[in-house]
């Protein structure tokens, strides 16, 4: 208890694996992550990049925010939540969601997880506590925070199917994209979820904390054959935004953490109006956008295929007629597109296939700085999206 | 909007009965659905014991909305004052009583401060005037999305300027005051403080010295109203009003409590009773308490999230109890004349008492000296009491809905405590007592389906007045639901015997309508 209440003098948190992370990496970089030490890159980024795309490796995820809801309401809670129709979740499968304030402006996205049926894990990049409680308000629903209580790993890259069945984990190559299941590890439960942010096949790795070491250790003398390597936040950026997928706090401010009412967005603003479903009849947000769908958006989110080869980061993006229309949320030069992409967020009616747009990129050559105006391409859908991300079974490299 | 269907509005209360009225005139077909066995809601005449019939929990009338009376007939359909312009007696501990009539020292203790008050009072009639104006008007959307939305805002900010330097001045310095510390500037009296800051705090968890109270008071004084008592009881306005609901075509179904609001596809389709009774309806107007309606009736589910939390966070604990009694004979108070017990006498003999009334609310117990309100109604009105008998109607404060313990535990002792104090203000009462009825806002909350047992429906603070009542977003009646609509107190311009929450939300669902 004198634990519990003294929580706050830990201004610093360990994950499960921090021993092993901290024994891996060579380079000493680390940086906070929900108050927990995690790191930036082991030996090399490019390197651990390239094992991820062409081998596998390993991310501690230990951090992302969870929370466990149950009771009876759960399913009606979880509907009025998130845009999206969570009764399609089925159990054992894993959904991606996001959930929005009354004004339709996203607070956060993230995965439900239908663990068993009524049983669901929420994970998220924000820490969601007091909106969840606040959204539980007439619902018979149990909500339990637990990141602490569960220790995980991503494993992605094309070797990460054979890395788990090098382990032991026979037919795990038949899960499905978004599907998860249970297996026997050391005397305990390994759930195995096939998901991931890097838009590779890969894997999520769920385990009690106790457990943690263990599995670090068993899955690198797996891996050692199929080049696995660990891999820092740096690495998993490179990946997601050739995935041309979104985070909060840099591709969209949080609607709870936002000031100025302008500068949130809505899941259409976003690119992400499939997960918004009006047919559920309340779910929070539902009327505002309905109302922009009436009324059309603000904002659109483009993906953008950038002349040359500047990283076209913090970038104004221009219209034809040299007007702003908006700005470049992440950007990096794609080694597997081969390409300078980039996300940016613009200004309605910008944006649409086909339109002329123009990033303004600032870059320095030892000190100098230049300034280049680059040509954009609106590009749909991921940079970079191997087939077997999607294949069942898993293939095998 | 309505596609023909039926119109039906959850609770006879005079609110309930008066957009009724409106919307049946209008073409609505409308059914009123009341839980109790007569129609009034807070505004009925009961009988108490055989032959003495009291006003339940309302007994004076303020400011019925003029426009109400006058539109909706209501004189034709039964409606009568008993007596008007009531005196304030305001009672002392041993010594001579303050007599006030309008803005009028009649006679008492507080000479010295005649002229004060007859300024101080045409100064807060002008206020009043000025929130008065806002009653009738659809309040501002703090969200100016539209030219329209601009407008309410605008007029009130006119309305304030028209005010003139000095007025406009001291409105803005004293909206938020506490009405103790106004009264301090004003005042030397402590009889004549205690009656302003009782009319300050009635109905409210306020005290004295709590922020606010004066902007309560320019609520109370209600533009020029000044108190009245209805020809048998606030019942029979209660169902004057229904008369003329029914005059207007609209039905009214008592001993019908609805259970919940039914949903197809998250629009209000109608209502289950308790029965087990569904009734469908294109549109369903509740002039029960938001949290009643919304948290209770429809399910909180039902609304987004954000809002579903402003709902959830209404104030609305009761804090007055309501004393009812039937008497032998009319009852002496010491030191007024016979013929000022029918007037109403008030015992708050300071503004200090009346704060420190108000501590025990604060902390979950009753006042051991508590505040009151009281008139002898059959004095005026001799059908509410057999000949030479008469009724007693009080209202006490403070009574916390929440008190420590629970009010089953302490209700009697209370009763004892309240009849104490009034046997010291009028000896010999006690032996006249023939019965006696103490509502606390438990018994209210029980009895009327108010939550919290707040007369008001949810206090009537800035904070949750006018654009911000009952939460913002939803101060235009139509609620975010689609084909839900509230018009109670719970509403603008809020609670005492108005109907003007009920005027209004007619005409924003038939202007909605046409939209």
């Amino acid at each position: 208890m004198r634990a519990a209440r003294e929580h706050y003098q830990q201004v610093v948190r360990y994950t499960p694996f921090h021993a092993r992370t901290a024994a891996a990496n060579a380079l000493n970089l680390w940086h906070r992550w929900r108050d927990h030490t995690v790191a930036d890159a082991y030996f090399d980024v490019g390197l651990e990049y390239t094992a991820l795309r062409n081998a596998s490796a390993v991310f501690d995820i230990s951090p992302m925010t969870k929370h466990r809801i149950g009771g009876p309401d759960a399913l009606a809670f979880l509907n009025r939540l998130v845009t999206r129709d969570v009764a399609k979740i089925r159990p054992g499968r894993v959904g991606y969601c996001v959930w929005c304030d009354d004004q339709g402006q996203v607070i956060d996205d993230g995965t439900i997880f239908h663990l068993a049926a009524g049983d669901y894990r929420l994970c998220s990049q924000e820490r969601q506590l007091d909106w969840l409680l606040t959204s539980a308000l007439g619902f018979d629903v149990t909500i339990r925070e637990e990141t602490g209580a569960v220790a995980a790993l991503a494993l992605q890259g094309p070797t990460s199917c054979a890395v788990l069945k090098a382990l032991g984990l026979a037919d795990v190559a038949a899960l499905a994209p978004f599907a998860m299941r249970s297996f026997p590890f050391e005397g305990t439960e390994l759930l195995v979820s096939r998901t991931g942010f890097t838009g590779d096949l890969g894997y999520e790795l769920w385990v009690a904390p106790p457990f943690a070491e263990r599995l670090w250790d068993r899955l690198f003398e797996a891996g050692d054959v199929h080049g696995l390597k660990p891999m820092g936040t740096h690495a998993l950026e490179m990946s997601r935004i050739e995935a041309g997928f979104i985070q909060a706090g840099v591709d969209f401010l949080p609607a709870d953490r936002a000031i100025r009412t302008d500068r949130t967005r809505s899941p259409f603003e976003l690119d992400l109006a499939w997960l918004v479903d009006f047919t559920k009849p309340n779910f929070t947000g539902r009327r505002a956008l309905l109302e922009e769908q009436r009324r059309g958006s603000r904002y659109r989110l483009v993906r953008l295929d950038v002349e040359g080869n500047k990283p076209a980061k913090d970038a104004y993006i221009y219209d034809a007629a040299r007007n702003v229309v908006g700005a470049v949320t992440c950007a990096m030069w794609s080694p597997m597109a081969k390409a300078s992409i980039a996300l940016a967020s613009v200004r309605m009616p910008a944006g649409a296939a086909d339109d002329e747009l123009w990033a303004e990129i600032y870059y320095q050559k030892e000190l100098k700085w230049s300034r280049m105006n680059a040509r954009c391409r609106v590009v749909s859908g991921a940079f970079f999206e191997p087939a077997r991300r999607r294949q069942t079974p898993a293939p095998d490299f | 909007m309505t596609d023909g269907g039926r119109t039906l509005v959850i609770g006879a209360g005079h609110n309930g009965l008066v957009c009724a009225a409106y919307l049946a005139r209008a073409g609505h077909d409308v059914l009123v659905l009341e839980a109790s066995h007569q129609v009034g809601g807070a505004a009925v005449t009961r009988e108490l014991t055989r032959g003495f019939r009291v006003p339940a929990v309302a007994h004076l009338l303020y400011q019925l909305d003029p426009l109400v009376e006058h539109e909706l007939a209501l004189a034709g359909h039964g409606f009568a004052r008993a007596k008007s312009g009531l005196k304030t007696v305001a009672l002392a501990a041993g010594g001579e009583p303050l007599v006030l009539d309008g803005e009028r020292i009649v006679s008492g203790p507080a000479d010295a401060d005649a002229v004060a008050y007859a300024a101080f009072m045409a100064r807060m009639r002008r206020f009043a005037r000025l929130l008065a104006r806002q009653h009738g008007r659809l309040p501002p959307r703090l969200a100016f999305e539209r030219w329209r939305d601009a407008l309410p805002a605008g007029q009130l900010a006119l309305d304030i300027r028209r005010l003139g330097r000095e007025d406009m001045r001291e409105f803005l310095r004293i909206i938020t005051m506490p009405i103790h510390d106004l009264l301090e500037e004003s005042f030397t009296h402590p009889l004549l403080k205690g009656a302003i800051a009782l009319d300050a705090v009635l109905g409210t968890k306020l005290g004295a010295r709590s922020g606010n109270s004066v902007f309560t008071y320019l609520h109370r004084l209600g533009g020029d109203a000044a108190p009245a008592l209805v020809r048998g009881g606030p019942g029979a306005l209660s169902e004057a009003l229904a008369a003329a609901a029914r005059h207007a075509g609209a039905e009214i179904r008592l001993s019908a409590p609805v259970a919940a609001l039914v949903l197809t596809g998250g629009r209000v389709s109608g209502v289950r009773l308790e029965s087990g009774e569904t009734l469908p309806a294109s549109v369903v107007v509740s002039g029960a308490d938001p949290k009643t309606t919304l948290e209770g009736l429809l399910g909180a589910r039902h609304l987004e999230a954000e809002f579903a939390r402003r709902v959830h966070h209404v104030r609305s604990m009761g804090t007055a109890a309501k004393l009812n009694l039937a008497l032998s004979g009319l009852p002496e108070f010491r030191g007024v004349a016979a013929g000022l017990v029918g007037e109403r006498l008030v015992i708050a003999p300071d503004a200090g008492y009346v704060d420190e009334a108000f501590n025990a609310a604060k902390y979950r117990t009753y006042s051991q000296a508590p505040v009151i309100e009281l008139t002898v109604p059959s004095v005026a009105d001799a059908e509410l009491a057999p000949p030479g008998k008469h009724v007693l109607s009080a209202i006490v404060q403070y009574a916390p809905y929440d008190l420590d313990g629970g009010w089953d535990a302490s209700r009697d002792a209370f009763r004892e405590l309240v009849l104490g104090v009034l046997e010291r203000h009028a000896p010999g009462l006690r032996k006249l007592v023939i019965a006696a009825e103490l509502l606390t806002p438990l018994d209210i909350e029980r009895q009327f389906r108010i939550r919290g047992g707040h007369w008001h429906h949810g206090e009537l603070t800035l904070d949750q007045a006018m654009m911000l009542r009952p939460v913002p977003g939803a101060a235009q009646y139509a609620m975010p639901v689609a084909g839900l609509y509230l018009c109670g107190a719970g509403c603008h311009p809020g609670g005492g015997i108005m109907g003007t929450a009920g005027r209004n939300a007619a005409h924003a669902l038939l202007a909605g309508e046409k939209r």
